[in-house]
């Protein structure tokens, strides 16, 4: 039976993994992830699976591409400057139509930055994952259980549409420690992948996963055939948590470690009086747009509040198509928001408390 | 009738976008020849890098994966480590296994990935129209060293083999050549070996082959030829440079 355990995110995303049938992970040590990977190198030559440490983030995300490329389930981890450096293969595994999991447990940036939370990869994540036309999935979990269970989700996801996942997840949610129900082992979905090089065994014509197109016309024809996949999936995956949305006036929106905090803000403006409510995005990308929409026929202005100096936001103005206001409020690299100040920012738009 | 000579099952029956007298279609053909001999093919998966020999996946009748442009030995490790039953080599040129590559190169030589590299140094950027290479011979001509490569300013050649010899985590790495029969021959043995070392579980097998470029190098294939011998060779000496099981038996 699954038991309660009592966890840190870092390791509870590196259990989940190995539990949604992923036995090969390839990692490069960085702050504030390192403990997934410890956890990985602990756990994987007991079941028989590779733990490899390789040179650089850039290698580590390309032996991923190998796996995937080879039809295994593999996982790597990173952080804000390590993600930007995976770019590079994320950006070929859009092209070949390749599936696999990346975490990015966000520290702040640019540059070296901090080591502190942040979530200032929204962009990154989100509007581009490498170079190129492309889109990854990204899910944003705002608990150590959904930590766990969006790991499982990105693994299905990933292998039904043939294309990366990523869990945007932030220093504050890998640090910290909280009960999780982990999933029994041996139930993970196994999905076939028919197009993996592997050997032919003389079974079949020769695969090869590939993402050059030097016909001009054939390049757009596949890429166009991509984002038919990818509007399928914004039609059909988009996930969103509503709290006390269906009176609000006023809708704040978080994701991730922020979602949390803005959810205490929103439960002491009700107390004030004020018709507030929480929408947060778990699937980032795809953005949960009718969640908004929805939203702005009732609600005054939306709020927007993220760790860092503002991108979801311009998501949600798109969204809501700039109906009604949208305000936004946002601290960098580890200064983390508190919920008197989000608070604060509510009343504010509110127009003081009524 | 018999048959004294046709294309190797394991190469595609196509036509190549190669240079007239480009040495790939040798090279391709030996790979493909040592695949063949070793009964491999069905559980052969091949890494594509980025230069000439991209296109090698089209080239190849086992499995194929194309590589970000240096990656190969990453993406085979990923091959390799999570099925280790697949016999999988990369096929790399110079620019992107001895420039950008050098840190996958580097670390799959020194953990000892039992995969096999195919190494096609031909002291050019071919692709991308005849640029510098990290293995362009110190006074060459390019796009790029249009007054020949001053190694005070754009530095020294690398040296593969020697570099990798080093090496704890190799079991072989050997230089040939393709500039004649003879030469064509040596470098099969090499290419074989490489391939049965993985069969074995024997780790990290590179065979460096000494290449021309007529279009980028301005020669005709057979004048190539020549520079290769007068130029390439004395830079580049051919031999084994580390063969760790044949060392065991010695002692």
């Amino acid at each position: 039976m699954s038991e309660r355990v009592l966890m840190k995110g870092n390791e509870a995303l590196a259990e989940a993994a190995i539990r949604a049938g992923c036995h090969h992970f390839f990692g490069y040590p960085i702050t504030p992830q390192t403990e997934l990977a410890a956890y990985m190198a602990k756990r994987m030559p007991k079941i028989g699976g590779t733990y490899l440490q390789a040179e650089s983030e850039v290698a580590a995300i390309n032996m991923v591409q190998g796996a995937a490329a080879a039809g295994i389930r593999a996982m790597t981890s990173s952080s804000s400057p390590g993600i930007a450096l995976k770019l590079e293969g994320i950006s070929y595994m859009c092209g070949s139509d390749l599936p696999a999991v990346i975490i990015n447990v966000q520290r702040g940036g640019p540059g070296l930055g901090g080591i502190q939370p942040s979530q200032a990869d929204y962009n990154l994540a989100t509007k581009a994952p490498g170079h190129g036309d492309a889109h990854i999935l990204v899910l944003a979990p705002s608990s150590v259980q959904e930590m766990v269970d969006l790991v499982a989700k990105a693994f299905d996801l990933a292998d039904t549409y043939r294309m990366p996942a990523m869990i945007l997840a932030d220093g504050m949610l890998g640090q910290m420690m909280e009960p999780v129900v982990l999933p029994e082992e041996g139930h993970a979905r196994e999905i076939e992948k028919p197009w993996a090089a592997c050997g032919h065994h003389g079974q079949r014509k020769h695969n090869i996963v590939n993402s050059l197109y030097l016909q001009a016309s054939e390049l757009n024809e596949i890429v166009k055939k991509r984002f038919e996949r990818y509007a399928k999936i914004e039609e059909t995956e988009a996930l969103a948590e509503n709290y006390m949305t269906e009176d609000a006036e006023y809708i704040v929106t978080a994701f991730g470690a922020t979602a949390r905090i803005a959810k205490a803000a929103v439960r002491e403006a009700r107390k004030e009086g004020i018709k507030a409510g929480l929408i947060r995005p778990v699937t980032l990308w795809p953005f949960p747009k009718a969640d908004f929409v929805k939203a702005a026929e009732t609600a005054k202005a939306f709020l927007s509040v993220e760790m860092s100096m503002g991108e979801m936001v311009n998501d949600v103005r798109l969204a809501v198509e700039c109906k009604k206001p949208v305000y936004f409020y946002g601290e960098t690299g580890g200064v983390i928001p508190t919920p008197a100040q989000v608070l604060e920012q509510i009343r504010k738009i509110a127009g003081g408390a009524e | 009738m018999s048959v004294v000579f046709e294309k190797p099952k394991a190469l595609a029956d196509v036509t190549t976008h190669y240079c007239p007298g480009c040495t790939h279609g040798i090279i391709h053909r030996l790979v493909a020849e040592a695949i063949d001999e070793l009964g491999v093919e069905g559980r052969t998966v091949g890494i594509a890098s980025v230069g000439c020999s991209v296109m090698s996946y089209n080239y190849f009748n086992c499995d194929m994966i194309q590589s970000p442009h240096g990656r190969a030995p990453a993406v085979a490790t990923g091959v390799k480590r999570t099925r280790p039953d697949c016999i999988v080599f990369t096929y790399q040129g110079d620019g992107d296994l001895a420039a950008i590559g050098t840190a996958e190169t580097v670390h799959s030589a020194t953990r000892g990935e039992n995969i096999t590299v195919i190494f096609v140094n031909n002291a050019i950027y071919g692709m991308t129209g005849g640029q510098m290479a990290p293995t362009s011979l110190p006074g060459q001509v390019t796009q790029t060293t249009p007054y020949g490569r001053d190694v005070h300013y754009a530095g020294y050649p690398v040296r593969v083999c020697e570099m990798l010899s080093t090496l704890d985590g190799v079991e072989y790495c050997e230089r040939v050549t393709v500039d004649s029969v003879k030469n064509v021959m040596k470098a099969k043995k090499a290419i074989k070996k490489a391939f049965q070392n993985q069969i074995e579980g024997k780790g990290f097998s590179l065979v460096e082959v000494v290449s021309t470029c007529p279009t980028n190098w301005g020669l005709t294939p057979v004048d190539a030829l020549g520079w290769l011998r007068e130029n390439m060779l004395p830079y580049y000496p051919l031999g084994v440079y580390k063969d760790r099981s044949a060392q065991k038996e010695e002692k």
